[in-house]
């Protein structure tokens, strides 16, 4: 289970797209929010939502337009020597969505899995090299012949598994994982996801898991944020999300999912959700409030004290 | 229940520089008026050739329909010429198709490609059918249906152009209607408009409705029969509820227990071992036998053939066999079971 010590503090981190022009986009506006050592934290919502962005800024893809990310209280975005750079990109990893795209084609998978291992020089020979390769296969459920192949060679299923050892490689603390199974078959989603945990399990690692498969989201996750048109507008236990969801928005999203359930899904009634209902003033702070420990939700004071008197209920 | 279209022992290969690829291996279905049957499988399982095989939609160049028949009101599709399925396709049959930018022609504005196929077959002048390309942007939950009609698809959101796709497919009222994962590029709010969207139209025009997919929720969304295929052979087929509360396949209760359900707590997901069949070389027996962990030795051996569960369910499995020995299907499916008996009681 999760600890309370901090691994990540997301402060106010802004992500703005275009600056100054006419066609600025914020795709992250202004969100906070902390990682806990060994969580799974789930970051959910539609496409568009910033979620991605969120994921990219944090492990600096992109240089953030404002606010800070903490990494062990050091801040990622602050000026780094380059033995600093390197020494946090180790610490960080990310698996992306989608295997094919993220695999060099033109590269044999031992060399793919092994590039971390030669940038950081974490083999002292060739062989002990080959080894952490033999290994790592193994970790992911692949084994030593498929070292000497190339990524079409595989399915989709097993490209992630390279994914996930590329990753594992330079011995990461965290792994931002974007929408790591969207891209495969449902009987292949289950052997990723069970992979996923139980390395969690062995290594300790923290995930950032963004994702819009709800179902998944809640099995793997300990809490669930949901992002909002660039903002975090509920941030949540998984179970309390799901059983007492307080944002409208986060409502109306959980209303769409389809369970594979027929019965529950004659009698699912979706709610919309129209941002006008909120019907804030213009003094009004709207900001992330907690509603009840560990249970956050972004709104106004008036609509603060509504929410927590429909909670006690 | 009136049959609209039978599909019978169909047998489609694809012609590839390793060798004959069978991907369809004696398909079985009938589709009935006003209904929807939803065909789920992982990819390669033959969900996709099925639908393109019945639109004629097949490479020319490397594919064959070996064997079998697709019989549409007294006529053979699998038979027919080009010629005579062009009268056919996109009037009686239509289809949409999953990715919404590719399936539309970007350097097209939305309404001609709309009034296409009313000018095509239904005759009318330019004008009637600007004027029912109108009605059908319209009817298919677009706002400004005339400003909608002069602009491109790069101007519409991801939603909005499956409603374009949408349009044209029911533009000429088909009586069949095929969608190959109409939802899976879409979010799950879009998604649910769209759901929403197809069963309104479907009892308004009265279609029947072929939908492939392979999210298990969205099946249970729309269906009103399942028809569960594995390695280009449907294994299994019955009404919503028969196929999710008392499935009968290993296979399908393989698929409907490595989904968590909200309350699946931290029990590990079951996950089917292995990878599907290479069609290349298929095997002797049970397609999914080397993945099974239910597999008997005739699994091996002998390929089972489809075992009468109820008149409306069966299954292609040798633990239907009299014979067979009683064995216990994971607890996710005996909990769904459990569910479908409370449900029987109560009603």
């Amino acid at each position: 289970m999760a600890s309370t010590e901090k691994l990540l503090e997301i402060k106010n981190l802004k992500q703005y797209f275009n600056v100054g022009k006419a066609n600025e986009v914020r795709a992250v506006d202004d969100i906070s929010f902390d990682i806990f050592k060994g969580e799974t934290l789930g970051l959910v919502g539609e496409s568009g939502c910033g979620k991605s962005t969120t994921g990219r800024t944090i492990i600096r893809l992109y240089d953030a337009t404002g606010g800070e990310v903490l990494y062990n209280g050091v801040n990622v975005h602050g000026k780094k020597s380059k033995a600093e750079l390197k020494e946090f990109n180790r610490k960080m990893q990310m698996i992306f969505q989608d295997p094919q795209a993220s695999l060099n084609p033109r590269m044999k998978v031992s060399d793919i899995i092994a590039e971390g291992i030669d940038i950081h020089g974490l083999a002292s020979s060739k062989e002990d090299r080959m080894n952490r390769v033999i290994e790592l296969l193994e970790t992911v459920g692949l084994n030593k012949e498929h070292a000497n192949r190339y990524p079409h060679e595989f399915s989709g299923g097993q490209r992630q598994r390279i994914g996930i050892a590329r990753a594992l490689a330079v011995e990461p603390e965290f792994i931002i994982a974007d929408e790591p199974i969207s891209a495969l078959d449902v009987s292949i989603q289950a052997q990723v996801v069970n992979l996923m945990k139980k390395l969690q399990k062995e290594k300790g690692l923290t995930y950032l898991f963004i994702a819009h498969d709800l179902s998944m989201v809640k099995y793997i996750s300990d809490r669930i944020g949901v992002m909002y048109f660039g903002k975090l507008v509920e941030l949540a236990p998984a179970d309390d999300l799901y059983n007492n969801p307080i944002h409208p928005y986060t409502q109306s999203l959980l209303s769409a999912i389809p369970l594979p359930d027929p019965n529950y899904e004659r009698n699912r009634k979706r709610k919309t959700y129209n941002p006008k209902v909120h019907n804030y003033s213009s003094d009004d702070e709207v900001k992330l409030r907690e509603i009840k420990p560990g249970h956050f939700v972004q709104c106004s004071q008036k609509e603060f004290e509504q929410y927590k008197a429909q909670y006690a209920k | 229940m009136e049959k609209i279209l039978e599909v019978k022992d169909l047998h489609i290969s694809f012609h590839t520089f390793s060798g004959e690829v069978q991907a369809i291996r004696g398909v079985n279905f009938d589709l009935h008026k006003g209904e929807t049957l939803a065909i789920v499988g992982e990819s390669g399982s033959g969900k996709s050739v099925t639908s393109k095989a019945i639109m004629h939609l097949l490479p020319e160049s490397n594919s064959e329909i070996k064997q079998g028949q697709i019989l549409f009101e007294g006529k053979d599709l699998a038979k027919l010429s080009d010629k005579a399925m062009q009268k056919i396709r996109g009037k009686d049959i239509s289809m949409i198709f999953q990715d919404p930018m590719t399936s539309l022609n970007p350097t097209m504005k939305v309404g001609r490609q709309i009034i296409e196929p009313i000018m095509k077959h239904q005759k009318l002048s330019k004008g009637a059918a600007k004027k029912r390309a109108i009605e059908i942007l319209d009817l298919v939950g677009i706002p400004n249906p005339e400003v909608r009609f002069e602009q491109y698809p790069h101007q519409f959101s991801g939603g909005m152009r499956q409603r374009v796709v949408i349009a044209i497919a029911l533009a000429c009222n088909p009586k069949v209607l095929i969608a190959d994962e109409p939802t899976t590029a879409l979010d799950v709010t879009i998604q649910a408009q769209i759901l929403e969207l197809m069963k309104a139209l479907q009892k308004k025009i009265d279609t029947s409705i072929i939908f492939i997919t392979h999210d298990l929720g969205v099946v249970a969304n729309v269906a009103d029969r399942v028809a569960v295929m594995y390695g280009g052979k449907i294994v299994e087929v019955g009404t919503v509820d028969e196929v999710f509360y008392n499935p009968q396949h290993p296979y399908t209760w393989g698929l409907i227990s490595s989904m968590p359900t909200l309350d699946t707590e931290d029990e590990e997901l079951y996950a089917i071992p292995g990878t599907p069949p290479d069609l290349l070389h298929p095997p002797k027996g049970d397609a999914f036998a080397p993945r099974n962990r239910y597999a008997m030795k005739i699994d091996l051996e002998k390929q089972p053939p489809m075992f009468k569960v109820s008149d409306t369910h069966y299954a292609a499995t040798w633990l239907l066999h009299p014979e067979a020995p009683k064995v216990e299907p994971p607890e996710a499916v005996q909990k769904r079971k459990r569910q479908f008996l409370g449900l029987k009681e109560g009603n």
